[in-house]
């Protein structure tokens, strides 16, 4: 009779499969990958996990609407290339995304298991597939029929490849201009190689190129050629996703001291110039045995571990506490699991330099907070007669970076927040001028990979009903 | 790719590029600067465009042999390629017609002043050029500078060519009077003729070379006080006026990484001796 009875439900289990990581110890010598990824067990015991939900709530936290339960089950069927491929429907970047995205505050956070126990690891899981397809060989997808329009990408970050990869794959022609003299923006400038290796962007830009996308490098729109002139000899639209790439200075005393760099400076020598490998590169990074990084966001973590890895002792100085600190938990965790101590409810008011100009000490002052700003975070407040001085021989500002105005400055018609310098720009993306679009920081202000590249789908989805209704 | 399609030795060390790069060609006006970088593991350098040929399709850079990269970079030959040249950067110079410039340049930033002292005449202006080098073997272009030229002095730090240092500047102010004055060239250099001209209350526009990575607002390094504000060189510049400017920060950042410049040099130094010759690992076409 046994055969009759329904099977019982195998029990879910509640704990979400761990991901292997370097030890701490281990890590904070090196600039490898922390995070190791899933085996293929440990890949097809967490896609068990997910309850293939009819209404998935998932998919509803993910900018770009990746078909979540879909390709989780294509993992547990081991139908890997068909995984990658449901993936690659919506999202260009996903051994990036697998890797940064903070799912917590998005897809996870909405997963149904997550009222029971831990929600599925969808980032771990985006990730093997990732990995699986790079190591397997990269599938080009079919694209539409040539529809004849020529789109100008300016930015070759998350946003812009997001939009380019769309695009042409809906039968437009594409050509990306990127400033610097690599492709991939805050991704190859910013991200730290521990975090997400060069190699693994090298790889996700070469599909985008293999799509058909033409890349031009060191390009930079506004010196070049200006948007209104690339209109005139012959692109159909423009997309601008060029970033916020102007670092914040505190505006206090003795901020030009030697050794006070911003954060851009810091991780653009230490990532895009390989400044760790110096003298074998040769762009050089003087940092100092006590470094204290400004600021409490992921550019604030990233600074903070490259720091640690370069055998410096490292300070985060953050104003408020550590409630409101607005980096992912996870990298919070990482950084202190390797040696970060944090000072919280301080600022720094001024720097004093020694004889050769180079910072020796901080004065700093304590803060309480009060009621909530505009932000929604609870308000620092100076406490007066708390100043404290603190020693201290490299200083990283990390307080957060306003778009490059460049483009701007260059671009008559064009409207832009004076205040904030962000492009301003409707729901779809699209700016003050016709068949002219921007996303990504550039119009949101500073915010995270996924939503610029929530915003390079969107807007290229404008885009494409823009030109196909110009024909 | 950029290949280099002429390389010229202007003096002792002090060398010429003319690279092809037909998009900053087009668009590169006198004042703006280019971002170099030479190979895979390169650095990013910064160098003031000396010429600009939009039918050919090239520009043109000087620099002087003193780091490892520029020492590197000299071992290039023609039609060998540098890894990336992006411009053009920062503001195109204000040209216009105010009557008498006077256009001082030192040393490698003879070869840029040119290219000024071409846009000024142009726009109509009386130009005196007053070039500045350490001795008369680190002269070059007076030839070229005289053409252009309304009136030419050579001044050197040793007196073996021209007047000795640029303190007659200071006669010659008293009896010639200039509406505008352009300064390129070391910051001791640029910073002591502001100070020769603000008596006189002649506008004096500087050209700032600080230490730069991107080139392009991003990292924040070239950052100078300017009339007590802080400015980006490579967004807001890199042409200040000389009176304002704080030349003294200025000298001290330009010095941040010099251990490190001075490593990278020995290291590449000791590493041509090993190799036995240039083993620069230059780019071929």
């Amino acid at each position: 009779m046994a055969e009759t009875k329904p099977k019982p439900k195998p029990k879910i289990k509640k704990e979400a499969m761990e991901m292997p990581k370097q030890e701490p110890e281990v890590r904070v010598k090196n600039f490898n990958e922390v995070a190791l990824g899933y085996s293929e067990e440990q890949a097809l015991e967490e896609a068990t996990r997910c309850l293939q939900c009819v209404k998935p709530q998932c998919v509803a936290g993910c900018p770009v609407e990746v078909p979540i339960p879909e390709f989780i089950k294509c993992i547990k069927e081991k139908k890997y290339a068909e995984g990658i491929a449901a993936i690659k429907s919506k999202n260009a970047l996903p051994a990036v995304c697998g890797r940064v995205c903070p799912q917590e505050e998005q897809c996870q956070v909405k997963c149904v298991l997550g009222k029971i126990g831990e929600p599925v690891s969808i980032g771990r899981l985006e990730r093997y597939l990732a990995d699986w397809e790079r190591e397997h060989g990269i599938q080009i997808p079919e694209k539409a029929k040539p529809t004849g329009g020529k789109v100008a990408v300016v930015g070759a970050g998350p946003a812009g490849l997001t939009a380019a990869a769309d695009l042409i794959k809906l039968g437009h022609e594409v050509t990306m201009f990127e400033a610097l003299h690599l492709p991939g923006g805050v991704l190859i400038y910013g991200i730290p190689e521990f975090r997400l290796p060069k190699e693994i962007v090298r790889k996700e830009v070469d599909y985008i190129e293999k799509l058909g996308v033409d890349l031009r490098l060191g390009n930079l729109v506004g010196r070049i050629n200006t948007i209104p002139e690339l209109m005139k000899s012959g692109y159909d639209a423009v997309f601008i996703g060029s970033g916020a790439g102007l670092p914040m200075f505190m505006g206090i005393p003795g901020e030009n001291l030697g050794g006070i760099y911003s954060a851009n400076e810091f991780l653009i020598r230490v990532n895009l110039m390989k400044g760790y490998n110096f003298p074998e590169y040769d762009t050089p990074l003087r940092l100092g045995k006590h470094v204290v990084v400004i600021g409490g966001g992921n550019v604030a973590m990233d600074c903070a571990r490259c720091s640690m890895r370069l055998g410096a002792e490292v300070c985060l100085l953050y104003r408020r506490s550590r409630d409101e600190l607005p980096a992912r938990h996870e990298e919070i965790e990482n950084a202190e699991e390797e040696g970060l101590i944090c000072k919280f409810l301080a600022a720094p008011l001024k720097f004093i330099g020694n004889e050769k100009g180079w910072v020796k000490a901080m004065e700093c002052q304590c803060m309480e907070l009060g009621p909530p700003d505009a932000s929604g975070r609870r308000r620092p407040i100076p406490i007066k007669g708390s100043e404290f001085t603190m020693e201290v021989d490299t200083v990283i500002i990390a307080i957060g970076q306003t778009p490059n105005p460049i483009i701007q400055r260059t671009t008559e018609g064009l409207l832009a927040d004076p205040r904030r310098g962000t492009i301003t720009v409707d729901e779809n993306g699209k700016t003050s001028l016709d068949g002219v679009y921007a996303g990504g920081d550039v119009a949101t202000g500073a915010a995270t990979v996924i939503s610029a590249m929530g915003m390079g789908k969107k807007a290229a989805k404008a885009m494409h009903k823009y030109l196909m209704n110009k024909k | 790719m950029y290949k280099i399609v002429s390389k010229k030795s202007l003096a002792h060390k002090e060398t010429l590029f003319e690279v092809e790069a037909p998009d900053i060609a087009a668009k590169a006006k006198a004042g703006q600067f280019v971002i170099v970088v030479p190979h895979e593991k390169g650095e990013r350098v910064p160098l003031t465009i000396c010429g600009y040929d939009a039918n050919k399709g090239t520009v043109s850079f000087a620099f002087h042999e003193v780091g490892k990269t520029t020492k590197q970079m000299g071992c290039f030959n023609e039609g060998d390629c540098l890894l990336n040249v992006t411009g053009p950067l920062g503001n195109p110079s204000d040209i216009k017609r105010v009557g008498k410039v006077l256009c001082v340049g030192g040393s490698i930033m003879i070869a840029p002043m040119l290219l000024q002292i071409k846009a000024m005449k142009e726009a109509g202006n009386h130009v005196t050029t007053v070039l500045g080098c350490r001795s008369k073997d680190f002269l070059f272009m007076e030839e070229e500078a005289k053409a252009l030229s309304d009136k030419v002095y050579v001044a050197s730090d040793d007196g073996s060519i021209g007047y000795k240092g640029l303190d007659f500047l200071k006669d010659l102010l008293k009896t010639e009077k200039f509406d505008h004055c352009v300064v390129l060239g070391p910051v001791v250099m640029m910073r002591d003729v502001s100070e020769i001209t603000k008596p006189y209350g002649i506008p004096t526009i500087v050209t700032v070379t600080p230490i730069m990575v991107d080139g392009m607002g991003m990292c924040g390094v070239c950052r100078v006080t300017v009339a007590g504000k802080m400015k980006f060189g490579c967004i807001d510049g890199p042409e200040f006026d000389g009176h304002q400017i704080d030349f003294d920060q200025l000298i001290q950042r330009q010095r941040l990484m010099l251990p490190e410049e001075r490593l990278s040099s020995m290291l590449w130094e000791m590493h041509k001796e090993n190799e036995g010759g240039c083993k620069c690992g230059r780019n071929k076409a």
